[in-house]
C-alpha cells in the first residue's frame, strides 16, 4: 500500500484516485460527485472502505482502468479526482 | 432443488400465472452477464426485436424452445445492475418487472442472470428481484470461466439464503441449459421464500452480498490471466495504439476490398435474375414495371449487403471478445477534443458502412446530449451508398493519372478526398454541437472492461441473421416503394401507348420544376430528377440517371459516363461530388433517427442542417472551379 504524492499540496489533502500511479493499490474514502453519478459508481464497486488498484491506462494516461471489487473500470481523471482516498 | 422432479407443472414457478394460456417469462441481469447468449440459446431463430412503447431501448421476445409443447414467451431485458429507475433501461426493466408496462403483463417467471466470476457484486441485484415475489431462477452464468480460475460456490447453500433455485450455467457452451427449460417447463420448485434486504444504501447492500456469498461457500475466483496479459498489449503504450489502427485498418480494407468479389456475385446474380425475367415475362406495362422498375432498383441496393453483413460480422466479434471496450478506452481522448467520448467511436466508425446500424449502435452512449450529437454527426460518414455515386462521377469526370508518386492516382486521390471531406464536416459539427444546443456538463465516462471471451458463433450468426433479416426489409419496402414510383414518374403520361420520352414524363417535370433551385450548381434538370430520387437513397441516382439516359448502367456505365460529360460541366460534377458528401438523401437514415431520438424534431434538423450544407458547399464548389 502505497501514495504517490506527485504534487507537494495534495500531501496535506485527501489524495484522490487520479494520484495512484500504475499497480498501485488505496482504499476509498468517499466520492466527491453529484448523488445519483456516484451511486452509479458504487453499483459499479466504488464503496467506501473497497480497495481500488489502478492498472493499465490509454495512451497518454487518460481514461485509466481501475480494479475494484473483481472488475475492471475506466474512469476519466477528471472523474478519478473526486474519488477520495483513505489517508493511510 | 433436485427434489422436486415429480411435481412437474403442478407446483411449478410458471404456473403460479395464468395456468393454461401462454406464459411470460422475463430474462434480467447486469451488463456483460451473458443474457442475450442465454436468451438466443432457448429462442434461436423464434424471436423479434421491438421497442417498448414511448421510449427508445429495444427488447427482444421470443417462444422458447421447450420439450413437450409448452408455451413460454421469453422476453430479454436491458442489463442493469439495479432496478432504482434512474435510467431508461432501468426504468424499463423495473415497469416490466411491475407489470406496468403496457403490452406486456406482468412476468410469470424470472430468470435471473448473474456473472458467477464476481458474485458478491451482482447479488445486490438478486435481493431487490426477488423480493418482488415473481417466481425466480437464479442463474450463475460462465461457471466454465468461473472454476477455471478456481472458484467455487455451493448452489444448494445459496439456494437456502435466496430462497430461490440455483443453477450453474455456461451459456456459452450449453451448461444448465437444460436446467433453465426445466424451470420454464415447471420442472423446478421455489424453495420457501426468505427475507431479503431492499436497500437504497449500496454499502449495507454489499455487506449483505459478502456474507451471503461467504454462507453459500463462495470462493472468488482468480483474477482472469488472459485479461490480463492481453491488455498488456492492447493497452500498451506503443502496441496499444498500434494494433487499434491495425484493427481499424483490417476491417476498413475487408470491407472494401474483401466485400469486392461478392459484391460482384451478388450483382452478377441480380443482372442474371433481372435478364430472366425479361425473358420470361412478356413484353409490356408489367414487365416494364418488375424488371426496370422493381428489380432495377431493388437489385441496385441488394448489391451492399455483403458489405454490410461484413461490417456487422467485425463488430459483433469485437464486441463479443471484449476488444471493442478497449478501442473505445483508446479512442476516448481523441473523441473528447470534438466534445465527444470514447463511446461515440464505434457508432461512427460503422457509418463507414451505413448510417442505420451506426445510429442503432449509439445506443450503448448514456448520455443523451452525447448521443444525439453522435446521431447527428453520423450520416457524414462516407457510407457505402455514396461509393457507387462517387465512383460513377469521378470515372467520368476526372482523368486517371499519376498524382502523388507512382502509387497514388489522381482518382483514388479524389476519393479519399472525399472521405475526409465527410469526416472534416463530422468533426466540425460536433464541435458546434457540443459547444452551443448540445452543450452537456462534461460527460462521466465509466467504461466497464469486460474480461477477453472467444465469441459464441451461434450469438454471432444470429446478429448477422437479424441485420440481413432488416436489411431485407429495407430494400423490399423503401426501396421498392420508390423504384415504383420513379418507374410511374417516368413513364406516365402515356404517349401512344407508350412511355413518354422523359423530359415529357411527370418525372421530367418534376426535374425542371426544381431546376432554378439547383441551376446555380450547375446541375440541369436531368440531375435534379437524380437528386430527387436520390432522397429515398442515395444510390438510386445511378439508376435514375440510366433511366433518363435511357441505357442501363450495369452493362453500359462508360454510356452513361459519355452522357453525363455533355450535361454537366468538370466544376458542376465537382459540385454535385460535394452535394452528396453533405447531404441527407436517405429516407432509411431519416426514420432511424425519427425512431431512436422519439420524434421528427431531430431528424427535421439534419435533413435542413445537412441540406443547406450541402447546397451553399456545392455552390462554392461550383464557382471556385468554374
Amino acid at each position: 500500500m502505497q501514495l504517490s504524492f506527485k504534487n507537494g499540496a495534495r500531501a496535506n489533502g485527501p489524495a484522490s484516485l487520479a494520484d495512484l500511479g500504475e499497480n498501485e493499490e488505496g482504499t476509498l474514502e468517499r466520492i466527491d460527485l453529484p448523488a445519483d453519478f456516484a451511486h452509479r459508481l458504487m453499483e459499479l464497486g466504488f464503496v467506501p472502505g473497497h480497495a481500488i488498484t489502478v492498472a493499465h491506462s490509454a495512451p497518454g494516461g487518460d481514461p485509466r482502468v481501475f480494479r475494484v471489487d473483481g472488475s475492471e473500470i475506466a474512469l476519466r481523471r477528471e472523474t478519478a479526482r473526486h474519488i477520495l482516498l483513505r489517508k493511510q | 432443488m433436485g427434489d422436486c422432479h415429480e411435481c412437474a407443472g403442478s407446483c411449478a414457478p410458471a404456473s403460479a400465472g395464468t395456468a393454461a394460456t401462454h406464459k411470460l417469462v422475463a430474462i434480467i441481469g447486469p451488463p456483460n452477464a451473458g443474457k442475450s447468449t442465454l436468451f438466443n440459446r432457448l429462442t434461436g431463430l423464434r424471436q423479434k426485436v421491438a421497442n417498448f412503447p414511448g421510449v427508445t431501448v429495444e427488447h427482444h421476445t421470443g417462444k422458447a424452445d421447450l420439450p413437450g409443447g409448452h408455451d413460454v414467451e421469453l422476453v430479454d431485458l436491458p442489463g442493469v445492475y439495479s432496478l432504482h429507475a434512474r435510467s431508461e433501461d432501468e426504468r424499463v426493466s423495473h415497469d416490466v418487472l411491475h407489470g406496468k408496462m403496457p403490452g406486456l403483463k406482468r412476468p410469470d417467471g424470472v430468470i435471473l442472470i448473474l456473472d458467477a466470476t464476481n458474485l458478491s457484486r451482482h447479488l445486490p441485484l438478486a435481493a431487490s428481484v426477488l423480493s418482488l415475489r415473481i417466481p425466480t431462477l437464479v442463474v450463475l452464468n460462465m461457471a466454465d470461466d468461473m472454476r477455471q480460475r478456481g472458484g467455487a460456490v455451493d448452489t444448494g447453500a445459496l439456494a437456502d439464503e435466496l430462497g430461490a433455485p440455483v443453477v450453474l450455467a455456461s451459456a456459452s457452451t450449453g451448461e444448465g441449459v437444460e436446467e433453465v427449460a426445466r424451470f420454464l417447463t415447471g420442472g423446478i420448485g421455489v424453495p420457501k421464500p426468505v427475507e431479503l434486504p431492499v436497500l437504497q444504501d449500496v454499502p449495507a447492500c454489499r455487506q449483505w452480498a459478502r456474507e451471503v456469498s461467504r454462507e453459500a461457500g463462495y470462493t472468488h475466483p482468480a483474477p482472469p490471466v488472459w485479461t490480463r496479459r492481453l491488455d498488456a498489449v492492447f493497452l500498451h503504450a506503443v502496441w496499444g495504439p498500434l494494433s487499434f489502427v491495425l484493427v481499424v485498418g483490417a476491417v476498413f480494407q475487408t470491407i472494401f476490398t474483401g466485400a469486392r468479389p461478392l459484391m460482384d456475385g451478388v450483382e452478377w446474380a441480380v443482372a442474371a435474375a433481372g435478364g430472366l425475367m425479361r425473358a420470361v415475362l412478356p413484353e409490356g406495362v408489367l414487365r416494364s414495371l418488375l424488371v426496370d422498375g422493381v428489380w432495377s432498383g431493388v437489385g441496385a441496393v441488394l448489391v451492399f449487403m455483403p458489405q454490410i453483413l461484413l461490417l456487422f460480422l467485425f463488430i459483433t466479434v469485437l464486441e463479443d471478445s471484449g476488444y471493442l471496450a478497449r478501442a473505445a478506452l483508446i479512442a476516448d481522448r481523441t473523441m473528447a477534443r470534438v466534445g465527444l467520448q470514447g463511446k461515440s467511436f464505434i457508432p461512427l466508425l460503422s457509418a463507414y458502412a451505413c448510417a442505420v446500424p451506426a445510429i442503432m449502435a449509439t445506443r450503448t452512449i448514456e448520455n443523451k446530449r452525447d448521443r444525439i450529437a453522435t446521431i447527428l454527426i453520423a450520416p457524414f460518414m462516407t457510407c457505402s451508398a455514396r461509393l457507387p455515386v462517387y465512383t460513377l462521377i469521378i470515372a467520368a469526370f476526372i482523368p486517371d493519372r499519376q498524382f502523388i508518386g507512382p502509387f497514388v492516382h489522381t482518382r483514388a486521390a479524389a476519393l479519399m478526398g472525399l472521405y475526409v471531406l465527410g469526416f472534416a464536416a463530422a468533426v466540425l459539427t460536433a464541435k458546434v454541437l457540443k459547444s452551443s444546443i448540445l452543450k452537456s456538463e462534461r460527460t462521466p465516462f465509466v467504461l466497464e472492461m469486460p474480461p477477453y471471451r472467444v465469441p459464441s458463433w451461434r450469438t454471432v450468426g444470429l446478429r448477422l441473421y437479424d441485420r440481413a433479416l432488416a436489411f431485407l426489409k429495407r430494400a423490399g419496402t423503401v426501396i421498392l416503394g420508390v423504384s415504383v414510383v420513379l418507374w410511374a414518374l417516368a413513364s406516365i403520361p402515356l404517349v401512344d401507348g407508350k412511355a413518354p420520352p422523359i423530359e415529357q414524363s411527370l418525372a421530367g417535370t418534376l426535374g425542371r420544376a426544381i431546376e432554378p433551385l439547383i441551376a446555380p450548381l450547375g446541375f440541369n434538370w436531368k440531375i435534379g430528377i437524380g437528386l430527387v430520387t436520390s432522397l429515398a437513397a442515395r444510390e438510386v441516382i445511378v439508376g435514375t440517371l440510366g433511366t433518363i439516359y435511357g441505357m442501363e448502367p450495369d452493362k453500359d456505365s462508360a454510356g452513361l459516363q459519355a452522357a453525363l460529360q455533355k450535361d454537366l460541366t468538370f466544376a458542376g460534377a465537382v459540385a454535385l461530388l460535394v452535394f452528396f458528401a453533405f447531404a441527407m438523401q436517405c429516407m432509411s437514415t431519416l426514420a432511424v433517427v425519427r425512431r431512436e431520438t422519439g420524434g421528427w424534431k431531430w431528424p427535421a434538423v439534419q435533413f435542413a442542417y445537412m441540406g443547406a450544407l450541402a447546397w451553399l458547399c456545392a455552390l462554392a464548389a461550383y464557382r471556385v472551379f468554374s
